[in-house]
């Protein structure tokens, strides 16, 4: 089966800035891919050109067997957007939001159970104006998912949302992944690539500048030993550290010494990501 | 046609429960007329009572205000909420979205209608429409003409917050130009000059001929002639211009 997207050197400008300047890869079918990067790095416009809003200047695109630019009406029954920023009718309630929606679908998914899979059961009949931020994004999320997609497009879906109201929003996406659904998410924040995604592109200045998953992004990079030896934070970057623990705790038990706050990571993704695009100090 | 019923009701949905729009939109032209036929209600014009006239002015006064503004500023306040980008995804054709909001404001501008000749029967003794079936022909020209204007305008617009005041400011002097409020024949020849290119003007004149004295819109091809091409101005402005996603956020 082909992939659900693939993106060949895809460009785009608006006048002299250029947004995307070449950029490659491929989703496949009930994978989650994550575009990173920071503020200004075209996450937003590769989604855009993907979900059929924007053309592109060059390169090739096709999603699901379409050409997104051209957008017909079919394409636009198999997938589902989540925006960045968008608001629906105040005055309408939770549920009457999604009849309408679903009533634009071919097979919609009952629309009792897509309120209670984004959580929304509680605030079925109550109105949009009343909802909380973190709740408009739910209902977003909601009516991205009842018309039954095949792919769902998440742009920055938590975005100023709280700790707990990002947790449950991965919850939400993670299930997402259950259903079988392929998502293309945006994001900039490092966390939530890591948890959500199974393959990251790292995005700055129109260019993908590492693309794999989380693991392997960090795979290569060396292991960190700190500790605190009186009183100093000390930290041994190295490529060996069985070898290297070994002798480091040898010599303190050697010298009858406690290492406080004794830990060994590999870098996250944060540190791959600040190595990336932090250079520049434009994140 | 079942997905062009189904939009259609969640426009009307949304109108009605929207209580500004309720009340600025379907609720002011009645209210008007209440006014204007408790303080110019008595006396004759050639025969008629002023009420008849009265009633065709703020026929008048109701399609510039429901067909052009209530249109331009429902799309506009839409296009800046990001709703018409979100609804862009979806597979509703972008053609029905326009045609239902289209009717649905035409719908709400033929009930303003019934409202303000009831008002006028049963309050002030105006007589009933010479030709209705004439009538209702004009009264459906003009919605279609001032809501391609309404079209035309919510291309032009840019900020949600701007566009009321930006339709009223239009409106309100086009009715007293055109006559909507009371007859015209004591203003400046500078102005009767203004009002002599509006539409408004067109569409009262059909409207009382078709009210008052009988007689089809084709009695005046000029009339209509004029005041569909102002529509047609409209829509083609809306085709060049109108966006779907927001211009300022």
């Amino acid at each position: 089966m082909s992939s659900a997207i693939a993106v060949h050197d895809l460009r785009k400008s608006y006048g002299t800035t250029d947004a995307l300047r070449g950029i490659t890869f491929d989703v496949e079918r009930g994978e989650v891919f994550g575009l990173l990067g920071p503020n200004g790095a075209g996450k937003t416009t590769a989604v855009e050109i993907l979900e059929g809003y924007r053309r592109r200047d060059g390169g090739t695109v096709e999603v699901l067997g379409f050409d997104p630019a051209r957008s017909p009406r079919r394409f636009r029954e198999r997938i589902g957007v989540v925006l960045q920023q968008s608001e629906l009718w105040p005055m309408l309630t939770v549920r009457e939001v999604h009849r309408l929606f679903a009533g634009y679908y071919p097979h919609p998914r009952d629309i009792d159970e897509v309120i209670d899979l984004v959580g929304l059961g509680e605030k079925r009949d109550a109105r949009v104006k009343t909802l909380s931020g973190g709740q408009k994004r739910r209902l977003d999320l909601g009516i991205a998912l009842v018309g039954d997609p095949e792919l769902v497009f998440l742009d920055e879906p938590t975005t100023g949302f709280d700790p707990a109201a990002r947790r449950a929003a991965w919850g939400m996406i993670r299930s997402l992944r259950e259903l079988g659904k392929t998502v293309l998410l945006t994001t900039h924040y490092l966390d939530e690539a890591q948890q959500l995604a199974d393959r990251v592109a790292v995005l700055r200045g129109g260019l993908i500048l590492r693309l794999g998953s989380p693991s392997e992004l960090t795979a290569s990079t060396r292991a960190v030993i700190r500790f605190r030896e009186a009183g100093v934070e000390q930290s041994i970057e190295t490529d060996e550290p069985t070898r290297t623990l070994h002798e480091l705790t040898g010599r303190a038990l050697a010298q009858g010494l406690e290492l406080d706050g004794l830990e060994v990571r590999r870098s996250s993704l944060e540190d791959v990501y600040l190595d990336l695009v932090g250079e520049e100090g434009d994140a | 046609m079942s997905l062009f019923v189904h939009q259609l009701r969640a426009e009307q949905l949304v109108f009605w429960r929207s209580r500004e729009a309720a009340i600025f939109i379907f609720i002011f032209p009645p209210l008007l007329f209440l006014l204007l036929g408790s303080v110019y209600g008595e006396g004759d014009i050639d025969g008629h009572p002023v009420t008849s006239y009265l009633v065709a002015g703020m026929l008048g006064y109701a399609v510039a205000n429901t067909a052009f503004g209530g249109l331009a500023i429902q799309l506009v306040i839409r296009r800046e909420y990001g709703i018409l980008k979100r609804i862009r995804s979806t597979p509703l054709p972008p053609s029905l979205y326009l045609s239902c909001a289209l009717v649905s404001n035409v719908l709400v501008y033929v009930l303003q209608a019934a409202v303000v000749v009831a008002l006028g029967l049963t309050l002030y003794d105006a007589e009933r429409p010479a030709a209705t079936a004439s009538l209702v022909a004009v009264l459906a020209l003009g919605a279609v003409s001032f809501a391609g204007l309404g079209f035309g305008a919510a291309a032009l617009i840019r900020s949600s917050d701007a566009v009321a005041a930006v339709v009223n400011v239009v409106v309100l002097p086009m009715s007293f130009l055109s006559g909507a409020f009371g007859s015209t024949e004591g203003y400046p020849s500078a102005l009767q000059a203004v009002a002599d290119v509006l539409p408004l003007t067109y569409f009262l004149d059909l409207t009382l001929a078709a009210y008052v004295d009988g007689q089809a819109p084709w009695d005046d091809p000029g009339a209509v002639g004029i005041l569909a091409a102002w529509g047609a101005v409209g829509y083609l402005v809306a085709v060049r211009r109108f966006g779907w996603e927001p211009r300022e956020r």
